[in-house]
């Protein structure tokens, strides 16, 4: 890590100031409300044009791409134990309009989107990402989650897909993987480690049979 | 031991007088091996990565096995799930030649159906299964083809052994056909391919148990490399000397590429390699690649038919039964003594 990393504790709604605060590898935690959502959300909203189940604008700011581990009482009560992200660049084409429409400045997600998306959807919109660690640290993010306020569309999306409104104090650990500048920690790394991969194919034959679409160089990545 | 010769007279008696394993008894070990599964880190794999943590150089790496090491420390006094990505629930199934299921195995795979769906709602886990197209959901994990029940058998034993292993689904597998020709460069090419393609981001969520699957056809090479990566403890080679050399060069191939947990630059990449194999085609070599995961999730039970259940986290499932080359089955020197 150049320097040492930096620890936050933001709350929700994450104010512009804050954001700004914000460096690639810094260490994050949040308090406030935060809401689970992929694609279940994401095809209604920007796909069939349904509005939110509850208006996320006013709500949070701070939009969490999981699936939590999680049950339903039969007397409609919710038991929610672990919480880890799902992987983000699957949802790249829904963020565009997604962040017009609910206003969000903060995405929590795995695995971050690519630096592309960063410059053109996350910098105008003035947002950042937050990867979670590991992955995942499902008991320490569920020990987190002081409250669940709600599950929207539960009946109709299912538990994993249903929008979680969380209450959450001390969440984290989080990693600031894309800042305001659209900086990207991953693509950092990837970066920091091309020479290594490069050596370690060192004098190995490419393969007797090749695949339609396969790419033979590590520069590419597979999303 | 001498082998028991069964004959048309001594078949029927035998077989009939072996108690049977209750049913009751194998869905409440199924159910509690469900959440041991879940919650439990198997002692082999943290030790593994304590030690990784020991060499680990770079400050990010060091920061996610820290915080991994914390988590499962969370998950264990929470008695919450380790990570909410729960997997794909499957089981793997040994049964002694002589084991009699109450029911039969028809039962056997109701009470673990009916197992997975209880802790899926108990412990909680996620309900990760859907139907493939249309998307439906039970919130059980339970449907078509799920949780997959794969068997075994073992010779001399009347017990049944339950092993369920959630790993998730998405990511830090590939299979390629390679070809004789191809031949250790190519496995080493693959491997590489692999780590590199599924280690970007930490997708693969590693350090990994990497399962390694060569020979047989392709559905063999993809089961083997599964059951390699899950169901063989870290710290445990191939007992043949020539696999088990081929894993230690893999595993030290893997940790130089520079990187560690979610991509970092790093030296955590392969906590093990396991290779497992089987006979193939004379002019292929099929070979398949498993990442089990910073969750590496696997508990077994053995219920023995006078009701007992012992539980462990090393499924032992490659037995000498099992990587068997001759026609008939002769047990090795060792367990005749």
């Amino acid at each position: 890590m150049a320097g040492a990393a930096r620890t936050h504790r933001l709350s929700t709604p994450v104010s512009p100031e804050a954001l700004a605060e914000l460096a690639i590898g810094d260490i994050v935690y949040l308090d406030g409300v935060i809401y689970t959502g992929r694609e279940g959300l994401y095809r209604r909203m920007v796909d069939e044009g349904m509005a939110p189940p509850v208006d996320l604008k006013t709500l949070s700011n701070v939009n969490f791409h999981c699936s939590p581990a999680a049950s339903v009482g039969e007397d409609g009560s919710l038991n929610l134990g672990a919480v880890t992200a799902t992987a983000s660049f699957r949802f790249s084409r829904f963020m565009e309009r997604f962040f017009e429409l609910s206003g969000a400045k903060v995405i929590v997600g795995k695995g971050g989107m690519s630096e592309a998306d960063y410059r053109d959807l996350f910098v105008p919109n003035g947002a950042v990402y937050l990867t979670t660690v590991g992955y995942g640290t499902g008991a320490l993010l569920g020990r987190g989650v002081a409250r669940v306020q709600a599950a929207h569309w539960l009946e109709d999306l299912g538990i994993a897909q249903a929008v979680w409104v969380l209450e959450v104090s001390r969440f984290g650990p989080l990693l600031v993987e894309s800042d305001l500048a659209g900086n990207s920690l991953f693509e950092r790394e990837n970066r920091a480690t091309a020479d290594a991969v490069e050596r370690a194919y060192a004098g190995l034959r490419p393969p007797s049979l090749a695949r339609y679409g396969e790419t033979v160089s590590r520069g590419d990545e597979v999303l | 031991m001498k082998r028991r010769r069964l004959t048309a007279d001594s078949a029927g008696p035998i077989r009939s007088a072996m108690p049977e394993i209750a049913r009751d008894t194998l869905r409440e070990a199924a159910s509690e091996i469900m959440a041991r599964a879940a919650i439990e880190i198997p002692r082999d794999y943290r030790d593994g990565i304590r030690g990784m943590l020991e060499r680990e150089q770079h400050e990010l790496s060091r920061f996610v096995l820290e915080a991994m090491l914390e988590n499962w420390e969370a998950a264990e006094a929470d008695r919450r799930a380790m990570c909410a990505d729960t997997g794909v629930p499957r089981f793997y199934v040994k049964a002694g030649n002589e084991a009699r299921p109450e029911g039969g195995f028809v039962a056997l795979e109701e009470a673990v159906r009916s197992a997975t769906a209880e802790a899926t709602r108990t412990v909680p886990l996620r309900p990760n299964r859907v139907h493939p197209l249309w998307r439906t959901d039970h919130d059980n994990n339970v449907g078509i083809n799920a949780p997959e029940i794969e068997y075994s058998f073992e010779p001399d034993a009347d017990w049944i052994e339950l092993t369920t292993v959630h790993k998730g689904g998405l990511f830090g597998t590939d299979y390629r056909m390679l070809f004789p020709a191809d031949g250790i460069d190519g496995i080493k090419r693959f491997f590489l391919d692999t780590l590199v393609q599924f280690g970007r981001r930490g997708l693969a969520c590693q350090p990994a148990i990497v399962g390694i699957g060569l020979g047989g056809s392709k559905d063999t090479s993809m089961t083997l490399g599964k059951q390699a990566a899950c169901l063989r403890p870290v710290g445990e080679p191939n007992p043949d000397a020539g696999i088990a050399k081929l894993e230690a060069e893999l595993k030290e191939l893997g940790n130089n590429i520079g990187m560690g947990p979610m991509g970092f630059v790093g030296s955590s990449m392969v906590i093990d390699c396991h290779v497992e194999v089987g006979y193939t085609h004379t002019g292929g070599m099929p070979m398949s690649v498993h990442c089990f995961c910073l969750s590496s999730r696997r508990a077994t039970a053995r219920v023995h038919a006078g009701g007992e259940v012992e539980y462990r986290s090393d499924p032992r499932w490659f037995t000498p039964y099992m990587r068997r080359e001759t026609v008939g089955w002769q047990a090795p020197l060792a367990r005749t003594a």
